[in-house]
């Protein structure tokens, strides 16, 4: 395998974390791994795996909230020896505590899921760890092809298998699709016997999630489509293609302050800026 | 006879390395974990264990049970006697006599052996075993003249020293084997190890007909160990009597006659994985081995040791997870060897500890922790099936006659059918039954056949839980899995949900309904039907009868296949192998069909969902497929209002 010979040739003591949350099953609302954030620590054990093999890379799965939930042993059974957690009342906002623990351990890749399966599930928390750690962030990536001399050839998932590569420089955050190779199967033996690295940290209340309530996540409604297709062909690619957005515009040329200035446009002519 | 002190002398020494032997042999089997056993009562059992339950395997071959009548007794006796007259040398005319009738007993017996080893069938193991009818032969002949002088027959000091030192030579050889190869890791080892095997016997209430076949459950403690393990890792980590039980195997080849997977090319071999097990417990190589191999693997490259893992040399994954656990294995050994429990104890620790469960194994364990059915279904759609069937939920009338466990056939649509079958013959009986509804979970055969103990624990505790809040005087399924988990491994979990509970397979209690009247049928017309026993049914749980008395009721004559009853084949749907999905060269289920078509059946009736996929998977055109329960339902007489 290419990343194999690229990674270890380099032996660059790569610092990756995962993050993980508390995954909740679809069908029957049990806790379990996330999926996309197992596919985070699968994607994190494989860089690992393939790395310098007199070791030097290191892998640290991250998670917030309580240690004791028994969700985090899903990921464990993957054949992690410890988990850490930075202990906090789960409904506390974590990512004021994981960008405080990012900066100090200073890693160099950082992979979560894209959303949680529970909770606010809002996608937020890389972009608000990126900001808050300066880095790039890569949404929905399906694999890390190599790392050398400190930079990353990623390959982001498009809709309908496509694929992009892209180079990054790190350190980045990457938020791994649903498309990334699937996690490993969680063994019982391990999955008990792991430990939790608990580091107790100073958390805040979310002020405004206490307000809420939840309630099961619904499908967006799809705008309708009038297919017109003629040939089965047609309405065969009608059905399975994604609605790929219409109208709109490619700026490669011109300057950041063009391009800034038609996304202002832009946002302003679709209300989402007043 | 010349050189008087020699032959006295040997025998003493044959006798003292076989001791030696012993020792050794004991020490590689108590390298295994312990086990409670009652060594004294297993010993005291051990002769009749030996005449009755052993006995009745090897009746089923005549020929093999009277050869081997003739020749071990014929030995044991010799060897009794051989001691008595050459080495205490008691001087009596009619020990002597005798002792030359058990050899001639012993050699009469080694004739029929070389006999069958002329023109050996391929299941049976050559290589030291082909020796092993010389060595007996020159066993019986050499004692038998030298006795000749102590029997009067010959004076006293006849032969020269041609004739002492041939003697010698035959001796030396039959004791060679005889007692020497006993403990030594020789053919005849399978009677020390079995005569032993029989009294230790990891099972002790598979004899006096009893029919011991659960699993035994895995301590789930070891998982917070450092250090432990779940499941069999290293041949130590099998209990000593397991061990012991793997060296008991005489390789005759009954099991490896008998294996679908075998037969289906898949690479699984019970014959050489026991052999396998041998070499891992005494160290070395498969290289002496003379049997067939796996299909599709070379003999030669396994390699093994007390304390090494077992499936990185000695096994390959693929050979554990070719098994169906359908127990033919088990069911004609003569040895009584325990060859799917070492199996399943080898899949625990790829699947708790390494997390390597073969193809759609994984996604099948996740979905059954997830949503207790293997198909990741919602939990609450359980009951979808019988929205139209206006079923008494337990929840609602906490008591009932029958409790109808409905298994995961509720999520599946030809199982379905079954199921409507069944519920309707109870409704046209007027049985008083309920169900769990969604309350009912899977039962934890595929999680533990799969070799995930842990699931199939946390499975059986929580159904437990949920039975022990209703009163019912019988569990009845259509499911033979669920049957044989339900009546015989939830007993390991200290509930008393089940106590006093009859666990009825659909068959039988089907057949108490016919035969007290309840239904009334009409005669069957529908052409020639054989009846194919699921696994799980039969060999499992003995019931080969109420089926075969149904189908008789309906006025159906049996047209059995060659493989019925305790010799049926799997369909090949047990023990989770459509799930991890071994290749083969051929599909088990096909060469089922072939039996079915060779006794011209137009219908199969079975017993079980699992067999009913498996079968009416097979390619058209093939005789119909029908559970037992849907054949009823088109012959029940209506009653006139
Ligand atoms: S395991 Fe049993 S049936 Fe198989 S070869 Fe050995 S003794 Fe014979
Ligand atoms: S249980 Fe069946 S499939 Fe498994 S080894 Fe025995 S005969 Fe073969």
């Amino acid at each position: 395998m290419q990343p194999k010979q690229s990674i270890a040739a380099t032996g660059n003591n790569l610092k990756i974390v995962s993050l993980i949350s508390v995954g909740k099953h679809p069908q029957s609302g049990r806790v379990r791994r996330a999926d996309q954030d197992s596919r985070a620590v699968e994607l994190g054990m494989k860089l690992l795996d393939s790395g310098n093999p007199t070791g030097g890379d290191s892998l640290v799965v991250l998670h917030a909230g309580d240690p004791k939930e028994p969700g985090l042993r899903g990921y464990a059974g993957m054949g992690l020896n410890s988990v850490q957690v930075l202990e906090l009342d789960p409904a506390a906002d974590a990512v004021a505590p994981l960008g405080e623990y990012l900066q100090q351990f200073a890693p160099d890749i950082v992979l979560t899921g894209v959303r949680a399966e529970g909770g606010e599930s809002s996608g937020m928390v890389p972009y608000q760890l990126a900001e808050k750690l300066g880095w790039p962030i890569v949404p929905r990536v399906a694999d890390i092809i190599s790392v050398e001399a400190g930079v990353a050839e990623v390959l982001q998932a498009l809709p309908r298998g496509q694929r992009r590569s892209l180079k990054i420089r790190l350190p980045f955050i990457a938020s791994i699709d649903s498309a990334a190779q699937d996690a490993r199967q969680s063994a019982y033996g391990p999955a008990s016997r792991a430990m939790m690295d608990i580091e107790i940290v100073d958390s805040s209340t979310d002020q405004l999630r206490e307000n809420w309530s939840e309630a099961p996540a619904k499908k967006r409604p799809k705008r309708l489509k009038v297919i017109k297709a003629k040939t089965a062909a047609e309405r065969f690619k009608a059905a399975t293609a994604k609605s790929q957005s219409e109208g709109g515009k490619v700026m490669q040329n011109e300057s950041a302050a063009e391009q800034a200035q038609a996304i202002f446009d832009l946002l302003l002519e679709e209300g989402v800026l007043r | 006879m010349i050189f008087e002190w020699l032959h006295p002398f040997l025998i003493v020494t044959a006798l003292v390395l076989m001791v030696i032997g012993a020792v050794r042999r004991v020490n590689l089997w108590r390298a295994g974990q312990s086990d409670q056993i009652d060594l004294i009562a297993g010993l005291m059992a051990m002769p009749g264990r030996y005449l009755h339950d052993l006995h009745d395997i090897v009746e089923r071959d005549k020929y093999m049970s009277k050869t081997h009548a003739a020749t071990g007794g014929g030995f044991v006796l010799s060897a009794v006697l051989i001691i008595l007259v050459h080495l205490l040398g008691i001087d009596s005319q009619i020990l002597a006599w005798a002792l030359m009738a058990s050899l001639a007993l012993m050699f009469v017996g080694a004739l029929f052996v070389f006999k069958r080893r002329l023109n050996p069938p391929s299941r049976i193991s050559k290589g030291p075993w082909m020796r092993l009818p010389k060595s007996l032969l020159a066993f019986a002949c050499a004692f038998f003249v030298l006795t000749l002088p102590a029997a009067g027959v010959l004076p006293e000091g006849t032969g020269g020293v041609l004739l002492t030192l041939v003697l010698t030579g035959l001796i030396i050889w039959g004791m060679g084997e005889l007692f020497f190869g006993m403990t030594w890791g020789g053919p005849m080892k399978h009677a020390f190890a079995g005569a032993l095997h029989l009294a230790f016997h990891r099972r002790q209430d598979r004899f006096g007909a009893g029919r011991s076949t659960g699993l035994k459950p895995v301590d789930l403690s070891l998982a917070h160990e450092v250090g432990g393990v779940l499941g069999v890792a290293k041949p130590t980590d099998f209990k000593w009597n397991q061990l012991l039980g793997f060296d008991a195997c005489v390789q005759c080849g009954k099991c490896e006659a008998v294996c679908p997977a075998f037969a289906a090319g898949q690479p699984l071999n019970p014959k050489k994985l026991i052999q396998d097990m041998v070499v891992g417990l005494a160290g070395g190589t498969d290289a002496n081995y003379a049997g067939s191999a796996y299909p599709g693997k070379d003999v030669g490259n396994a390699k093994g040791g007390p304390n090494q893992i077992i499936t990185e040399g000695l096994l390959d994954p693929e050979t554990l997870w070719s098994c169906t656990t359908c127990r033919a294995c088990v069911e004609e050994c003569p040895m009584m060897i325990e060859h799917v429990d070492a199996i399943v104890d080898m899949r625990r620790y790829l699947t708790m500890e390494k997390g390597q469960t073969p193809n759609k194994g994984a996604e099948v364990l996740d979905n059954i922790i997830a949503t207790d059915n293997p198909n990741g279904y919602a939990p609450a759609s359980r009951t979808n099936w019988a929205a139209d069937q206006n079923l008494p939920l337990m929840r609602d009338v906490k008591e009932a006659e029958v409790l109808f466990w409905v298994s995961d056939g509720a999520f599946d649509m030809r199982s379905q059918r079954i199921l409507r079958a069944f519920v309707k013959l109870m409704k046209a009986a007027n049985v008083d039954f309920a169900v769990l509804g969604d309350e009912e979970l899977d039962c934890g055969d595929v999680a533990r056949r799969l070799g995930d103990d842990a699931t199939f624990q946390s499975l059986a505790t929580r159904n437990l839980a949920v039975l022990s809040q209703y009163k019912f005087s019988k569990i009845v399924t259509t499911d033979p899995h669920a049957y044989h988990c339900l009546r015989n491994e939830y007993n390991d979990f200290g509930s008393d949900a089940l106590n006093g509970v009859e666990v009825l397979h659909h068959t039988s209690f089907l057949n108490e309904l016919v035969q007290q009247g309840s239904l009334k049928l009409n005669s069957f017309s529908g052409g020639k039907v054989t009846y194919h026993d699921p696994c799980y049914l039969g060999r499992y749980n003995g019931e080969y009868e109420a089926p075969r008395e149904l189908l008789r009721s309906m006025g159906i004559e049996i047209a059995e296949m060659e493989r019925s009853g305790f010799r049926s084949r799997c369909c090949g749907g047990g023990g989770g192998a459509p799930v991890t999905d071994i290749p083969g060269e051929r599909r088990i289920a096909d060469m089922r069909m072939e039996d079915v078509n060779s006794t011209g059946a137009e219908l199969v009736a079975v017993g079980c969902q699992q067999c009913t996929a498996m079968l009416e998977g097979v390619v058209e055109p093939r005789p119909q497929v029908k559970d037992i329960a849907e054949i009823l339902v088109d012959q029940l007489a209506e009653e006139l209002h």
